[in-house]
């Protein structure tokens, strides 16, 4: 008999990944039907909640907020035990004392994205206007109701100028959607491994992860909350298709090559015989545990639709035109997810419009996700990145 | 033939001038204070720091990742790009001054760059190993073998400059594209400029370096 072995169930229950939705172990800043949030899909959103973190202190002159965005699959917990699956910040490499980002020296802010299912609102909270989970009936967003959304929390805050928005890959895309929109409001970005428009092959893969997720019968046309269900199967699948896309043949090589996983010799069975398949399985199990399925669907198409030339008649450099912005792009050489050409594009725009701009290609074999890895040439351009900014913008120097 | 002239090299970096290159401190010299410059090849950024504690603001182009990520840790915008097929990319008049300083031999289309530093800025400075100088001459003439310098340690197999060039050749490229030379400054082996009454052969005899304020030439 052929043994088949699928994608466990999720060891951690749907109810603490829910509460998360709407009851989040955050900070919360509620906006009422008085401060709706104008979609690009021309819906107003409201009322709604943002789900965020701080780190550090909000100096006198209010000049050192560092907006982080965090990635599609990321959430607002950066520097601190996630309150779902108890594991650390997922960016603790390049935030904490000591580190780039180090909250002695800045106030920095992580908000969940709307759209998101860690306590911003999104497909998985609760409609008000029905009572139930919002489900398909959630309006489509954007990369730029994102921002505009974060825009309305550092309002909330009281910061007027952030002195720096910083974010990898879908992050990325918000950092420069922010400079497009909020050019006076941003004084430096780190843009990482990012685009300014996401790529056919981008919104290939993202395709094939949705339709991953509608193929699983418990989706029930997005429907799978009310029936008390979540379709998981679906979601790790899509979760393994894409987490292929975050590494690189190198790395994959490097880490697993062909070696068995427990065992010496072919089970001739479709268990997880190569580790590579075993370390798949556990991504994608471990990532249902605190992901929802219709977010997954919103967020990767907010990437999608992610185009800021087209928003600006066409010409990319049009959108940063007469920009005061000190830039920093950040590419990865073995990122074929996000390449170095996307980087190498949007550097072009912004040296035609005379932006102050650093840019640097890091050499890993680790792929699009070295951004969250330990790569310490992307910290050190991180740490003198910032450093230099600061000295710009007046801060206090000291320790970092 | 275009002015020649000393050039005071007191006024820059007083007190530092001992670990900065005399080709920088003439570059620096050469370009007017609160103006904006590109240096293409800009290596570490020692060019563009120097530049930037003028008040100028600066930005770089620089081929190895190692220099761009140099450069970015001392907080200087700088990209990771290539002379010979980027510069395109940038638009007509971005610059007051582009600055090519010892990289113009080791670009595959040196006339193309050259004719592209002029079309970014409104100036550019242009600075590189003189072939003509006579220890080159020597090693030719009398060695029989390709020279090697302590500036140009490479062998012809292994090195990047593929385009050498002399002083005199330099001249005559730049009139046949219709370059202005608006100062001309030869250093001889211990960076000190060359004597401006001596005769033009001498130059390209005692010059181990060349450097060159240039505009765009009229009539064309």
């Amino acid at each position: 008999m052929v043994g088949v072995k699928s994608i466990p169930s999720p060891a951690i229950s749907a109810d603490d990944r829910s509460h998360e939705v709407d009851h989040p172990s955050s900070l919360i800043a509620h906006f009422g039907t008085e401060q709706p949030l104008p979609l690009d899909c021309g819906v107003d959103l409201t009322p709604f909640q943002i789900a965020y973190q701080t780190y550090g202190e909000l100096n006198a002159d209010r000049s050192n907020a560092i907006l982080i965005c965090h990635a599609l699959t990321g959430d607002q917990h950066v520097a601190n035990v996630h309150p779902v699956t108890g594991k650390p910040g997922w960016w603790e490499t390049l935030v904490g004392p000591g580190r780039p980002l180090d909250p002695d020296r800045y106030f920095i802010i992580c908000s969940n994205v709307i759209g998101g299912c860690m306590g911003s609102t999104g497909p998985a909270s609760i409609n008000p206007a029905t009572g139930k989970v919002w489900g398909l009936k959630f309006p489509v967003i954007t990369i730029p109701d994102m921002v505009r959304a974060q825009a309305m929390l550092i309002d909330r805050l009281g910061i007027d100028t952030l002195f720096a928005v910083v974010g990898g890959s879908m992050g990325g895309m918000q950092v420069l959607q922010w400079t497009a929109a909020y050019p006076e409001r941003v004084f430096s970005a780190l843009a990482i491994a990012c685009s300014t428009r996401h790529s056919a092959q981008n919104i290939a893969f993202h395709e094939l992860g949705r339709q991953a997720v509608m193929a699983d019968p418990d989706w029930h046309n997005g429907g799978y909350a009310d029936r008390g269900i979540h379709p998981h199967r679906g979601l790790a699948v899509a979760r393994m298709a894409a987490h292929i896309t975050y590494l690189s043949d190198a790395a994959l090589h490097r880490k697993f090559g062909r070696r068995m996983q427990d065992r010496d010799l072919p089970t001739f069975s479709f268990d997880a015989d190569f580790q590579v398949e075993s370390y798949l399985r556990y991504q994608g199990s471990s990532f249902v545990e605190r992901f929802d399925a219709n977010a997954y669907l919103y967020l990767t198409r907010a990437m999608d639709y992610f185009d800021i030339a087209a928003d600006h008649g066409g010409v990319l450099a049009k959108a940063f035109a007469g920009i005061k912005t000190r830039f920093c792009v950040v590419s990865f050489t073995s990122d074929w997810l996000f390449p170095t050409s996307e980087s190498r594009a949007l550097v072009h725009a912004l040296n035609a419009s005379s932006a102050r701009v650093s840019f640097a290609e890091i050499e890993t074999d680790r792929g699009h996700d070295a951004f969250l890895l330990d790569v310490p040439e992307f910290f050190d351009i991180s740490r003198a990145f910032l450093q230099s900014a600061g000295k710009a913008r007046g801060l206090n120097s000291g320790g970092g | 033939m275009s002015v020649q002239e000393v050039l005071p090299l007191g006024g820059v970096a007083a007190g530092q001038s001992g670990q900065v290159r005399a080709d920088h401190l003439l570059v620096a010299e050469m370009v007017k204070p609160g103006s904006k410059v590109l240096d293409v090849g800009c290596g570490d950024g020692d060019l563009l720091q120097l530049l930037e504690a003028r008040g100028i603001d600066g930005r770089g182009i620089e081929l190895s990742r190692e220099g761009v990520n140099r450069c970015v840790a001392k907080g200087l915008a700088v990209v990771q790009g290539d002379a010979d097929t980027d510069l395109v990319n940038y638009p007509d008049d971005a610059f007051d001054y582009v600055i090519l300083s010892q990289t113009l031999q080791a670009t595959r289309q040196p006339k193309v760059v050259l004719e592209n530093l002029l079309r970014i800025g409104h100036r550019a400075i242009v600075s590189f190993p003189n072939f003509g100088f006579w220890k080159m001459r020597l090693q030719l003439l009398i060695g029989g073998h390709m020279p090697r310098t302590e500036n140009l340690p490479a062998t012809w197999y292994d090195t990047a400059n593929i385009h050498f060039c002399t002083i005199k050749d330099f001249v005559e490229l730049c009139d046949a594209i219709n370059v202005k030379m608006e100062r001309s400054v030869a250093l001889d082996l211990y960076g000190r400029p060359v004597p401006l009454n001596l005769p033009w052969w001498v130059w390209n005899m005692f010059g181990e370096q060349g450097v060159f304020l240039l505009s765009r030439g009229g009539g064309k």
